[in-house]
Formats: C-alpha cells, structure tokens, sequence
C-alpha cells in the first residue's frame, strides 16, 4: 500500500505531451489566476459561455482525459451540496418555490446555480494546472515570478526551495508515518476506537516519534545541502531555467484578450440591463 | 604536500547548560594525524563513538577544529573564508539515502550541487550525464528518487557529488543503512571511481569486509588513531581489532583460529577465501 | 504456542495497475521455543510475511491459526494475538516516545491492561533482560546511544510477555561488537524465557551460529526450509538469486572441491576450524 502511495504526487500530474504542458508555469500559473477571476467578475449569458468555451478549449487542447477533472469535483461535492443548499433557501427575493418552512425565490435558485458553477469551474480550472504541471515547475514557477518581492526582503528562494523539499519528502513522511503506527500498534497501541479524547491521546505515540523524525532529516538534509556548498539563492544558477518561447508570449495574448472581453462584456450587459429598465 | 592532511587535530563537542556555563566535555577527536595522498583508498574503521564521523566532518569543513589543523588540497579548513574552496574539493557522501537527496527526479538532484556554484547551465548538464554514467545510473536519470533501492540511491548521491568535480570524495558510512547487494553497488561504484577518475576516497566504515582493497587502513578508538597500516597488517591482528570493538571477516578469523591451534603454515593477515584455500593446499601438500 | 500458515496470500493494491502479490501460497508451521531465521534479498516477502503472524497485515487469502484458532474469525481478539506474537521492527528506536525508558517500556504493559504497578514490574524485568544498567532507566532515551536505544526498544516489548518474538534486522547499523551483543543478548534471552525466536536478518554468518531452523524467502514463496547445514548446502541456488551462504561454506566446498577430504557443510568458524584441524590430523598421519 505505501508502495502505491509513494507515487502519488500532490495534485495528481497526468503526463502527456500537449502545448499546456510545454507552457511555462508562470504562464499557467496567472492563466489559472486570470480563469478564476474572469470567474467571478463576468456577468450576463455571453460572458457565461465565453468562460466556458475558453475552459472547453484549454482542456481538449491538454489531452488530460476528463476523467481526471472530475475526480478533484469529487473532494468538494460536500461543499458544492452546502453552499447550493444556503444560496437556494436563504437569498431573500420574489417567491418561486414554497414547501413547509422552506422558500425557495428566482434570485436564490439564481444564485445557487450561479456559485455552484463558479466552484466547479474554479475547481476543474485548477486542476488542470496542476494536472499539467508538475510541483517542481510550479515551484520554479513560483520563484521566478516572485523573485521581485526579494526587494522588499521576502525569502523567495528559500520559500521555493521549503516547499519543493516538502514535496519530495511527502512520500517518504507518509511511509514513516505507516512504520511508526505499526511498530506501536505491535505494542497494543489502538488508535482507531474510544472518544475523541482517547484518540488524541493515542497519537503522542505517533506524533512525537514523527517530528523527532521529521527534524533529524532537516539536520541531515541541511548538511548535506551544505556539503554540496549550498548557500541560499546568490549566485545560482539554474540547470532547467525558466525562459519563455514563443507559445508563452502567444498564450500571454491569448489570456489578456480573454479578460479584456470578458470585463468589456461586462460593461455591455451592465449598459444594456440599464437600457431596458 | 598530501591531498589530506590533519596535524594534532582536535575537537570537542561542549555541552552548556541554559546559562551558557560549560557543563561538560567530551573530546571527539585527540590530536590525530593523517596524511592522505591524492588517489589513494583510504579506509578508517572505528566502533560508533569513535569519532571517525567527526573526523570526517572535518575534511569538508562542516566542524571546524577546536585545536590542530586540517588542509584540504592545501586549504586549511579552520579559515571560514575556505569553506566553499574546501567543500568542492571535498565531497561528502552520507549514510541515510534519503536524507541528502533534496529534489524529485535524479537528474535534478545531481545537478543541485552545479548550481550551487553558479556552474553555467549547459556545463552543469554535462556533468550530470557524466556523474551519472560514472555510477552506472544513468539510464535512471528522469527517475523519482522514491522508487530506487538503497544502493541505488546512495549511487545517486555519489554521482551528486562527482558533479562537483571533487578531488576527493568522503563517504561516512554509506552502506550502513543497505542490504548487501546495496552495498556490493556502491563499493564497485567508489572503486570504479578511484580508479577510472583518480578521485581520492576516504571511506569511513565498520564492515570489515569493504576495506579489503583499501590502500591504506586507519583504525579509530576513543578519538585517537590506534592503528594503521596496510589491510594484510592489520588484519593479521585480530586480537587487538576486537579489543577497539571490531571484527575481521569469517575467513580472516578461521586463519587466526587455525594458526593459534598450531598450524603454523597458515600465514597471517589473510584476506580472502582463495588465500585461505591455498594456504591450506599448500599445508597439506607439505606432509 | 502454535502458529499454523494455510495457503497464505497476500496482494498489494489488488486489482489496480500497481498489484503486487508479496506473499504465494505460504504454507509454514512455527512450534514452541523454536530460533528460527528468516533470510531474503529486499523485496522478497520476508517483512510482509512477520507482519502476518502478529496480525499488522491480513492475509488476501489462506488461514493463520494461533494455537489452534483462526485468527480471521469473526470474534477474534486481535489485540490479545499483539501481545502474544511481539513485533520489533528495523531501527525499533525510532519508535521510543516517552520522557524515560522507564515510561517507554512500560506503554506495552499498559496497553495490555495491567495496572501501574504491574506494568512497572514487567518493564524492570524486561530491561534487565536485555542487559541495560538500572542508572539509565529514568534517563530520556535521548540520551542514549544507539545501541542501548535499541536495546530498550526490544524490552519495549519483551515487557509484553509475548509467546513469540519476531526481530527484523535487529543488528542493522550496529558496530560489530554491538552486533554480538545484540545476538548475544537474543540467544541468552531464548534460553531462559523458552520463547520462540524469529529473527529476520541479511546477514547468512549471524543468522547460521544463532538459528536451529533457517527459512529463506525468495519472490513472496518459502524457497528453502530446514536446518542451517541443509539449507546452504543449496548455495549455488541461494546464490542464483541473489543470496549467499556464509563465507566458511565457500571455503569448505572449494576444499572439497580441490580434492581435500573434508566435510562441506560448516556453516560456522567453529564447525570449520574443526573440520580443517581433523583433515589435516588425517593427511599428515598424526
């Protein structure tokens, strides 16, 4: 079992040799920003199917099966049934639907049906970056676009190189993690039955070791860093660097002209819902 | 001058309680003297706490002397302002696999030394195919790290470190922590590396069996070198090798429990099976 | 005590891409203070195969019985078989959590229900068993060195009482003279309790002076099951899949080989020397 898990990389990558994937991750990262924000600020039906296009496209053009965008809905069908369910019963408005103690108003299925697209496109928007991005890029990715907050002392590199060390190391956490709760459960230790107290309790065996754990491999991964003359971010070069081609500038265009349209769609919707009141 | 070499070398580790008094101290390391030549197979054997570790440490400047002196290729390792010339110079391989493995594919990972030192990026690729095919990992070079075996990890860090260009490489103990077709890869890996590239190696370990083909054996007890000399010598003193907490290999004692039972036509110091064997022969061929 | 493996199966990830079947038709028996060893390359079933018998893994298919009962069945008090068929696993030090080594070994005690007292007799014993000096016993373990960390690990258990006790490489990254103390202590500890020994090691020279019963595993199936001379007879076999026998086997049948009118099958410095020094009585007419 930890076998398998020691494959699994956050946000589940799905290789394949399509333009998004050769995209550079700065690209996709403000691609993915640029997507959510069009998200929430569009507003009448052409928008609406302007943002939906746009996702239909980027997706058929990723060669990412769909399969794989629906399986990141699965993890919040529990929200999306929450926040449908607060949006539809709870938006004052003009009565539509009445049951018992329950109303249900135009605005209020409205909204619901409005929040309950915005959460699966951002979701499914998402995934799909990280379906063609490995967490290495993103890191890289991150760095790079980051690097101007070095001016106002943020640690940009050292923050990149923190979450790509955590990435690698995730795998080899969670398989710790399995050895520990075995190597007490050996000794009687039960951590799936009594009250939450008792269950609390029962992970000291398991946590204390873990950190201990967690922190001798920080003292030796530092070392080692420092045995190969790591130093922080002066002076490094890079072996895989970030530099833009031309399908990155094309992209570039491609997104600024989606939220210009999407923001100028806006305008025309607001000047038209005025022109007929 | 040698590649290596440590003059009255000392250190101590200080233990201070909260008000920074001196509550106690252990020395580590007790005026050692070593002289290592540039391509030599140096092994140091020593039981756990007998400061072969922090001896090693030293070479590539990660503890710095409290007395003595230490050179690497020259540089004297107690000038901060050498560390970084000390620590190419000087590569250290460890013993947990894992833990000196920093990125996700392992072609990324034998890159991370290069970059470090501001290699340019068409060099730094260059070295990372050449490091890798030096250790025979190459065709695993878009691999994760997860996946190898410990040996083959270990192999990985090997290469990691040759992407330095070191003169001289130190591995503390790194086959500790494998099983022995692990180990087996990476002593034919360092070997291979000794002789083929010319790099200078320092292998710190307590298997008796790895330092066979050592040029040259130090034995480490209490912070002191307590013996040294070529492996044929030192394994003919069995005894004194157990006193520091050591072992000869199965076929080393049978030789030394031969020759104290009267058989005198069993030479000592023998290293290997096919000695043993022949010696025999030649024993019974005699009568 | 009794534990009875029937046809055991065990697949990893079944029926996804990544199945692995670790353990094939498993069929052993373990009796009453046997010192068995479980040799086999990584990969080959061996820790899958211990974490069987003390229930951590459950079988795909076959039957386990424990003195006669099957585990699997319904009612089946799995937490008592724990205390039953103790578990050390590699580097059991990175397990120890308490404040003392005192507390520490006393976790499995109390875990089993004892009461403090009680728990607080077995953890002296236990801790005097393997050898480790009373000053220590309300030190952190993080104090101490590695070898004697492990050694508290190990009572950790033993403070169970188990019928059986299973160690997984208990001498990986010790210095040689801690790996005789360790095997020592193990032997001495079999002796006087009468408990079964398991003890699962890469090493064929440690495992072959300790053991009565040598179990070698290879691919998920038991490849050999005997005792030590029988089973390294089969060198060149353990040999083709990556195992060995100990280096005096070697040396004996290249003896053998050359024409020296030697037994072959030592599989101990002692046995050898013995062998050697009687052929050559012979050879040389004394």
């Amino acid at each position: 079992m930890t076998a398998m898990l020691r494959d699994i990389t956050l946000g589940q990558y799905y290789p394949a040799d399509s333009p998004i994937h050769k995209l550079d991750p700065r690209v996709k990262l403000l691609g993915t920003l640029i997507y959510i924000i069009s998200l929430f600020i569009f507003k009448g039906i052409p928008a609406f199917v302007l943002t939906v296009i746009f996702l239909i496209a980027v997706i058929r053009i990723s060669k990412v099966p769909f399969s794989y965008m629906v399986k990141g809905l699965k993890a919040i069908v529990i929200l999306m049934i929450i926040t449908g369910l607060f949006n539809l019963f709870l938006t004052p408005g003009t009565e539509w639907v009445h049951f018992w103690i329950f109303t249900i108003t135009y605005e209020g299925a409205k909204s619901a049906a409005m929040m309950l697209i915005r959460l699966i496109f951002l979701i499914v928007g998402t995934s799909l970056m990280t379906l063609t991005t490995t967490p290495n890029q993103l890191t890289d990715g991150l760095e790079k676009s980051l690097h101007p907050l070095n001016k106002i002392h943020v640690p940009v590199h050292e923050i990149a190189m923190m979450m790509s060390i955590a990435l690698r190391f995730i795998p080899i956490l969670i398989e710790e993690t399995d050895k520990i709760m075995k190597a007490q459960m050996a000794r009687g230790a039960d951590f799936e039955s009594g009250s939450i107290l008792k269950k609390a309790k029962a992970m000291i065996p398991l946590l204390v070791p873990l950190f201990i754990s967690a922190f001798r491999r920080a003292n030796d991964l530092a070392m080692a860093m420092e045995a190969r003359c790591y130093h922080g971010g002066e002076g490094r070069t890079r072996m895989k660097p970030l530099r833009y081609q031309k399908r990155d500038h094309i992209a570039y265009v491609i997104l600024f002209l989606y939220l210009a349209l999407i923001i100028a769609l806006r305008f025309v919707w607001v000047n038209y819902a005025v022109a007929l009141l | 001058m040698g590649i290596i070499k440590a003059r009255k070398l000392v250190h101590e580790y200080i233990r201070r309680d909260e008000e920074g008094n001196v509550e106690s101290i252990q020395t580590a390391l007790d005026k050692v003297d070593l002289d290592v030549k540039a391509g030599e197979f140096i092994a140091i054997l020593g039981h756990n706490g007998s400061g072969k570790s922090t001896l090693a440490k030293h070479i590539n400047a990660i503890l710095e002397p409290s007395e003595g002196s230490l050179w690497v290729d020259g540089y004297d390792v107690s000038d901060d302002a050498n560390v970084w010339e000390v620590r190419q110079r000087a590569g250290m391989v460890f013993q947990n696999p894992d833990n000196q493995i920093i990125a996700s594919v392992v072609e990324e990972d034998v890159g991370f030394g290069p970059e470090n030192v501001g290699v340019p990026t068409d060099e730094i690729w260059r070295r990372v195919e050449e490091s890798l095919k030096a250790v025979g990992m190459l065709k695993y070079r878009h691999h994760s790290p997860n996946k190898l075996s410990g040996g083959q990890k270990q192999r990985v860090a090997i290469a990691g470190v040759m992407a330095m260009q070191p003169k001289c490489i130190v591995l503390d103990e790194p086959t500790a922590m494998l099983d022995p077709n692990g180990r087996k890869e990476v002593l034919k890996a360092v070997h291979e590396l000794n002789r083929k590239k010319g790099v200078t190696i320092i292998l710190i370990t307590h298997y008796m069996e790895e330092v066979v083909e050592a040029d040259r054996v130090y034995v480490m007890d209490n912070g002191r070198v307590v013996m040294q000399g070529l492996p044929r010598e030192l394994f003919s003193q069995v005894d004194e090798l157990k006193k520091y907490r050591l072992d000869v290999p199965q076929v080393t004692l049978l030789a030394h429990e031969l020759r104290n039972s009267g058989l005198k036509g069993i030479p000592a110091g023998i290293l290997t099976r096919e000695e043993l064997t022949e010696a025999i022969s030649r024993l019974c061929q005699s009568y | 005590m009794s534990i009875i493996l029937d046809k055991v199966n065990y697949v990893y990830s079944a029926g996804t891409a990544y199945e692995i079947q670790a353990l094939k038709n498993i069929n052993l028996q373990m009796k009453d203070g046997e010192f068995i060893g479980i040799i086999g390359h990584t990969g080959s079933g061996k820790s899958t195969l211990i974490q069987h018998l003390n229930g951590l893994i459950r079988a795909t298919s076959g039957g386990i019985y424990y003195n006669g009962e099957d585990i699997y069945a319904e009612d089946y008090n799995m937490k008592g078989l724990r205390s039953k068929v103790g578990l050390v696993f590699q580097y059991p030090e990175h397990q120890l959590f308490e404040t003392t080594i005192f507390d520490d070994v006393c976790f499995g005690p109390l875990n089993q229900g004892l009461s403090k007292n009680e728990a607080g007799i077995r953890a002296f014993e236990a801790l005097n068993s393997v050898g480790l000096p009373e000053d220590l016993y309300y030190q952190s373990p993080f104090d101490l060195s590695g070898g004697q960390k492990r050694r508290v690990a190990i009572a950790g258990v033993l403070a169970m009482k188990p019928e059986m006790i299973i160690l997984d490489e208990p001498t990986a990254g010790l210095d040689p003279k801690g790996r005789d103390e360790i095997l020592n202590q193990i032997a001495k500890m079999h002796k006087e309790r009468g408990i079964t020994v398991i003890l699962v090691s890469h090493s064929m020279e440690d495992v072959a002076k300790y053991v009565d019963r040598i179990i070698v595993m290879n691919q998920g199936e038991v490849m050999f099951d005997g005792i030590p001379k029988d089973v390294f007879r089969h060198y060149r076999e353990l040999e083709a899949v990556g195992l060995a026998a100990p280096q005096v086997t070697y040396l004996m049948h290249e003896l053998k080989d050359r024409g020296f009118p030697v037994a072959a099958d030592a599989t101990t410095v002692e046995e050898a020397k013995k062998e050697i020094l009687e052929m050559i009585g012979r050879v040389s007419g004394r």
